[in-house]
């Protein structure tokens, strides 16, 4: 299990630092002064000249790359142009934000998703396994945005029952944030609804022609005990280990979901820092996720490893 | 020996086309997926000789009317017919969601045979590039291209395409791995074949399909993503209508003209669930094994 | 009833505890929709209109401005401008505290004057600079020793530069004194979420404090508008800035809205590519019939009716129509494409002539050109929309990339502000590279003119050329559109677009 681990963390060590490089590169390539950005209204070229030097826009792009590595190391991922916050502080206070949506999206998507796929499995080939199927595609198929401004439209602008946009600290008022963050986190969930339901259908199909759900059944106990206690204990494994994957694919989908409903989270702040040429907070969030991602697979691997007993013995 | 070899495999091929055809048949998910796609494949091929309005024509008298007989699906902001504009729409998101696949292919399966064949160092490199490029996520990077590239449909469709490669990569090299150990390969390397021909005859047809069907599921990827990039004003330019774009401004005039938000989302929805109906049902049809 | 009692007891006590009864004020949250996300809140430093309404609660400058633009005092009590236009003597306003208790006083005059000045990051030197020294004459009297005669120079002080920050504070933050500022205004600095709050407390020792009635006031970057108005129509925000002008109707018809307009001070039009750069070498840059063709082209009444449902003003000078620095013998020309058709034949463009313009990437700016690009379609001129993200337009144009520019200014109190900079020589927002003597004597005349007749005469003059040269061809000015729940009353509208909340008050 320790080999396993040690040797997976060390082939993500190169990955890590060819995507600090592919995230440094994107400042040399975006188009556009970040300072003339910044400046807008007011440009005075002195005052220009200074900040680049300030931020060290003028050194060699590779002295630039070294001295934001050895910072990033030290946990130092430099200032925000904008608002000058220091990156790292903006993204803890953005973090809880991202991590709420994407714990209560992924609620939404097992509570959708894993009974759809159970129960389509089960009824292979029936009219509920077919509907099941167009139902969860269309989960897919329905771009976010779009789902997300409907919402808004219905829900909020025309039948006036829940919150536009925002975000409420789970601390400041536990009811109004869970309000707030349930239309974001039901579009979201959806499309991952439809993932889960797919794995957990395929998952299960393996596992109910198995010997001992066969066995089993043979031994007379109710469909529901066999499909439930046997069947779907076995068939956990990939559901937890998807689980684990989907998180990363959580924080993409999350880029558009908060900038329809304004949710100050990581996808909102990595949108409009593309905009306003906010380098480091560009380079800092697309590193720490990208880190994530990677720190995911690893669980994922982990909890593969732990859950599967034939991979245990080895 | 490859003389014999070619037309047997070939009559394989045959029958097994033959299956395949009958199981996609069958499949009746798949024939939905099928004729969404053909008919918006179809109003895009057919938009400049329908009887419909032309998509640029403006009306300072008719802004934002509702649906009525004269506009199906009623006017735009500045007094455009929005059934024009949704069909004229329909060739930029297909075209986006058809050619950066292409590009996606086209850079990643040989990437892909590249590393899965050889392997050692080459594999190394273009898996750890392929794994970078993987952990950024999709849409950010899209994002980040497009800004990079400028806002215009062709690189919308060139940031999407690099944005999906290694996907394709991926997807190639663990295909590769199969059947690179498979015998006919063992015999036409050890019969000295030029290793481009085994590449091309042997390796490319078999890794194939299950590529063909990523490329299928990728295209509702694409189209959802060029969508994605329109709506923040990096696809498709005014006064060319794609939906992203007629949805990026339709947002602004929720209230007031909802038909606007309406046509496009709806059509996305439903060419996108053509597409994946599509790729599933190739999926299951490519499939050797029952389900 | 015998339960009610104590309840009401307790309430009472506690509004008594916490001094409301004896101010009168409510223990209320105004809560205000921004349509985007301040930048650093240090005036010094700060660039975007939001920061400048979050200002307006939280810093107190020297001087304020009047609905009418009048200069009126607010840290200072009263001034003087010597004979030769030289000095100004102030008169500073007693028992006036910063947020961190340092007093205000001359003293802490001369340093805001200096920071503004010297901080290495200012973006305030250009607007002092003919500021050449001050002199502490008394505790509450300061003298500012001036280069030469500076008409713009109160209404600067009016902005950012005449905004007054802790000496205390700024001294010891220096340059990051924008995460945590410590003014003078009626609120105090609470927090900052990026991209999510602003909040600010009331500050209990403020000198005008009877005039502040909310406890705290909190600001929130929404910007779609749809959204913003939704959450005004929800409740979840008191009141919000820049409604879209198609929203109005919605929002009036909302019993529960009340709407609050006034002309901006700014404009929106398209700027040509004089002389910078080899761009500059077209057709458009090197003939000015060319220019003008366009601008006849174009029905700019029907333009603000279709784009903005004619909320907002037609214009073609940079001051509004309703503006006194209007010049009223150019006004808003009347669509004439036979004028147009006839000007590009005589530049020898009888046949059509194609137009390049460069667009910000967002609705607004892109609905508007495209009913530009149709209307100026039927005087022969087949206009290109390039759009490009607000980023890279910027940088074009500064390097001369574009041969034409949508892009506008969001306004400043002293006219000044709204035309030198654009079309004087070497001007600092000159990105056209527009350079014409007479313009320039005109509207350097203007700068130092002894009184506003003069300064009139200045700008009609620099406006004589303007209009037959064409630089710029202005198309609209915006009209700031406030929504506001009708539980607020004492809303005053100013076209500088800022919200003050003296004498702003909540009934349930």
């Amino acid at each position: 299990m320790l080999l396993f681990l040690t040797r997976r963390i060390l082939i993500a060590l190169p990955t890590i630092i060819l995507i600090s490089i592919f995230v440094f590169a994107l400042q040399k390539l975006l188009p556009g002064d970040p300072l003339l950005v910044l400046a807008g209204e007011e440009r005075d070229p002195a005052v220009l000249e200074l900040l680049r030097e300030k931020y060290r826009l003028n050194d060699p792009i590779v002295v630039q790359y070294f001295t934001w590595v050895s910072n990033a190391l030290q946990g130092d991922l430099g200032i925000s142009l904008r608002t000058n916050q220091p990156v790292t502080e903006l993204m803890l206070q953005k973090l809880p934000v991202t991590l709420q949506l994407a714990a209560m999206s992924m609620i939404f998507a097992l509570v959708i998703g894993v009974p759809a796929g159970i129960l389509s499995a089960y009824k292979k080939g029936s009219l509920t396994d077919y509907i099941a199927n167009v139902v969860a595609l269309s989960g897919l198929s329905i771009p976010n945005f779009w789902l997300g401004i409907m919402l808004i439209l219905l829900v909020s602008v025309k039948w006036q029952l829940l919150p536009a946009s925002g975000y409420v600290p789970l601390s400041e008022d536990f009811l109004q944030s869970i309000r707030t963050m349930l239309m974001p986190s039901f579009v979201l969930g959806t499309a991952l609804a439809a993932t889960m339901m797919r794995h957990t259908r395929s998952a299960m199909l393996g596992v109910l022609s198995a010997d001992y759900v066969r066995t089993a059944r043979a031994k007379g106990l109710t469909e529901r005990r066999v499909v439930l206690k046997h069947a779907f204990r076995n068939a956990l494994t990939p559901i937890v280990t998807l689980t684990a994957l989907l998180f990363g694919e959580l924080v993409a989908g999350a880029v558009l979901t908060e900038q329809i409903f304004t949710i100050p989270g990581f996808g909102k702040m990595v949108v409009d820092a593309v905009f306003n040429r906010d380098y480091a907070v560009v380079q800092g969030i697309v590193l720490v996720t990208a880190v994530g991602f990677i720190f995911m697979n690893l669980v994922a691997d982990a909890l593969y490893f732990i859950l599967n007993p034939r991979l245990r013995g080895q | 020996m490859t003389e014999t070899t070619a037309p047997m495999m070939q009559e394989q091929l045959g029958k097994a086309e033959n299956r395949v055809w009958k199981k996609f048949r069958s499949h009746r998910s798949a024939l939905l997926g099928g004729i969404l796609v053909s008919f918006f494949v179809l109003i895009a091929v057919l938009a400049p000789i329908l009887p419909i309005p032309d998509p640029a024509t403006t009306s300072w008298s008719a802004v934002r009317k509702a649906p009525s007989m004269a506009h199906w699906m009623g006017t735009d902001e500045i007094g455009r017919d929005v059934m024009a504009r949704l069909i004229w729409g329909a060739q930029a998101s297909l075209l986006a969601g058809v050619v950066s696949v292409g590009i996606a292919m086209c850079l990643g399966v040989p990437l892909g045979i590249l590393a899965g064949y050889f392997g050692g160092w080459t594999d190394a490199i273009i898996s750890r590039c392929t794994e970078a490029l993987l952990a950024a996520p999709f849409l950010i990077l899209a994002i980040a291209l497009a800004a990079f590239l400028g806002p215009s449909l062709t690189n919308a469709m060139i940031a999407i395409g690099i944005s999906a490669t290694p996907i394709f990569i991926r997807l190639t090299r663990g295909q590769v791995l199969n059947v690179r150990s498979e015998d006919y390969v063992d015999s036409a390397r050890a019969i000295g074949l030029p290793t481009p021909k085994i590449l091309r005859r042997y390796i490319l047809p078999n890794v194939l399909p299950p590529i063909l069907v990523q490329a299928t599921l990728t295209i509702a990827t694409a189209i959802i993503a060029e969508a994605s990039l329109s709506f923040l004003g990096l696809g498709q330019q005014a006064p060319a209508p794609s939906w992203g774009s007629m949805l990026n401004t339709a947002k602004n005039f929720l209230n007031q003209a909802p038909w606007m938000a309406m046509w496009p989302g709806i059509s996305i929805f439903l060419v996108v669930l053509g597409f994946n109906l599509l790729g599933d049902g190739l999926r299951d049809a490519l499939d050797p094994r029952e389900h | 009833m015998t339960l009610l009692k104590p309840t009401l007891m307790a309430a009472l006590l506690s509004a008594t505890a916490l001094g409301l009864a004896a101010t009168g004020a409510s223990a209320k949250d105004l809560r205000i929709g921004l349509q985007s996300d301040a930048d650093v809140l240090d005036p010094d430093q700060s660039r975007t209109f939001v920061g400048r309404i979050v200002y307006a609660s939280l810093c107190d400058k020297l001087v304020d401005i009047t609905p009418d633009l009048e200069i009126i005092p607010q840290l200072a009590t009263a001034w003087q401008l010597s004979d030769d236009g030289k000095t100004i003597t102030m008169q500073l306003r007693e028992g006036v505290m910063f947020h961190d208790g340092t007093p205000f006083n001359a003293e802490a005059v001369a340093a805001n004057i200096e920071r503004s000045k010297t901080l290495d990051e200012s973006r305030r030197k250009s607007e002092l600079a003919s500021v050449t020294s001050t002199e502490v004459t008394g505790d509450y009297e300061i003298k500012l020793h001036l280069a030469g005669p500076d008409a713009t120079l109160m209404a600067q002080l009016a902005d950012r530069a005449g905004m007054m920050l802790s000496p205390t504070a700024a001294a010891e933050a220096g340059a990051d004194f924008g995460l945590n500022p410590v003014c003078s205004g009626p609120f105090r600095f609470e927090e900052r979420v990026a991209q999510d709050k602003i909040v600010l407390k009331r500050f209990a020792d403020y000198w005008n404090a009877d005039a502040i009635s909310f406890d705290s006031v909190t600001f929130l970057p929404i910007p779609d508008t749809t959204v913003r108005l939704a959450n005004l129509q929800s409740g979840d925000i008191d009141m919000l800035e820049r409604l879209a002008a198609t929203d109005l109707a919605q929002a009036k018809a909302d019993a529960s809205i009340t709407v609050a307009d006034a002309v901006s001070l700014g404009y929106q039009g398209i700027t040509f590519n004089i002389g910078n750069g080899d761009k500059s070498d077209n057709p458009w840059g090197n003939d000015k019939r060319l220019r003008q063709a366009l601008s006849y082209a174009i029905d700019r009444a029907a333009l603000n009716q279709v784009v903005f449902e004619g909320a907002f003003a037609a214009g073609n000078q940079p001051f509004p129509p309703t503006s006194p620095w209007y010049d009223t013998d150019h006004p808003v020309p009347a669509r004439d494409v036979a004028k147009a058709k006839e000007l590009l034949a005589e530049a020898g463009y009888a046949d059509g002539i194609e137009l390049e313009v460069q667009v910000p990437n967002t609705t607004v700016p892109l609905q508007l050109m495209q009913v530009v690009q149709a209307m100026v379609a039927e005087a022969g001129i087949n206009l290109k929309i390039v759009s490009k993200e607000f980023a890279t337009l910027l940088a074009d144009q500064s390097a001369g990339d574009f041969t034409a520019s949508q892009i506008g200014w969001s306004g400043r109190v002293d006219p000044d502000g709204n035309i030198h900079g654009f079309v004087t020589t070497g001007g600092g927002l000159n990105d056209a590279n527009f350079s014409n003597a007479d313009v320039d004597a005109a509207l350097n005349a203007a700068r130092v003119a002894p009184d506003l007749e003069a300064r009139k005469a200045s700008y009609d003059a620099a406006r004589d050329v303007l209009i037959d040269e064409s630089p710029l061809v202005y198309l609209y000015h915006q009209t700031w559109i406030w929504a506001l729940s009708d539980k607020i009353e004492g809303f005053t509208p100013y076209p500088d677009g800022m919200i003050r909340l003296e004498g702003v008050t909540w009934s349930e």
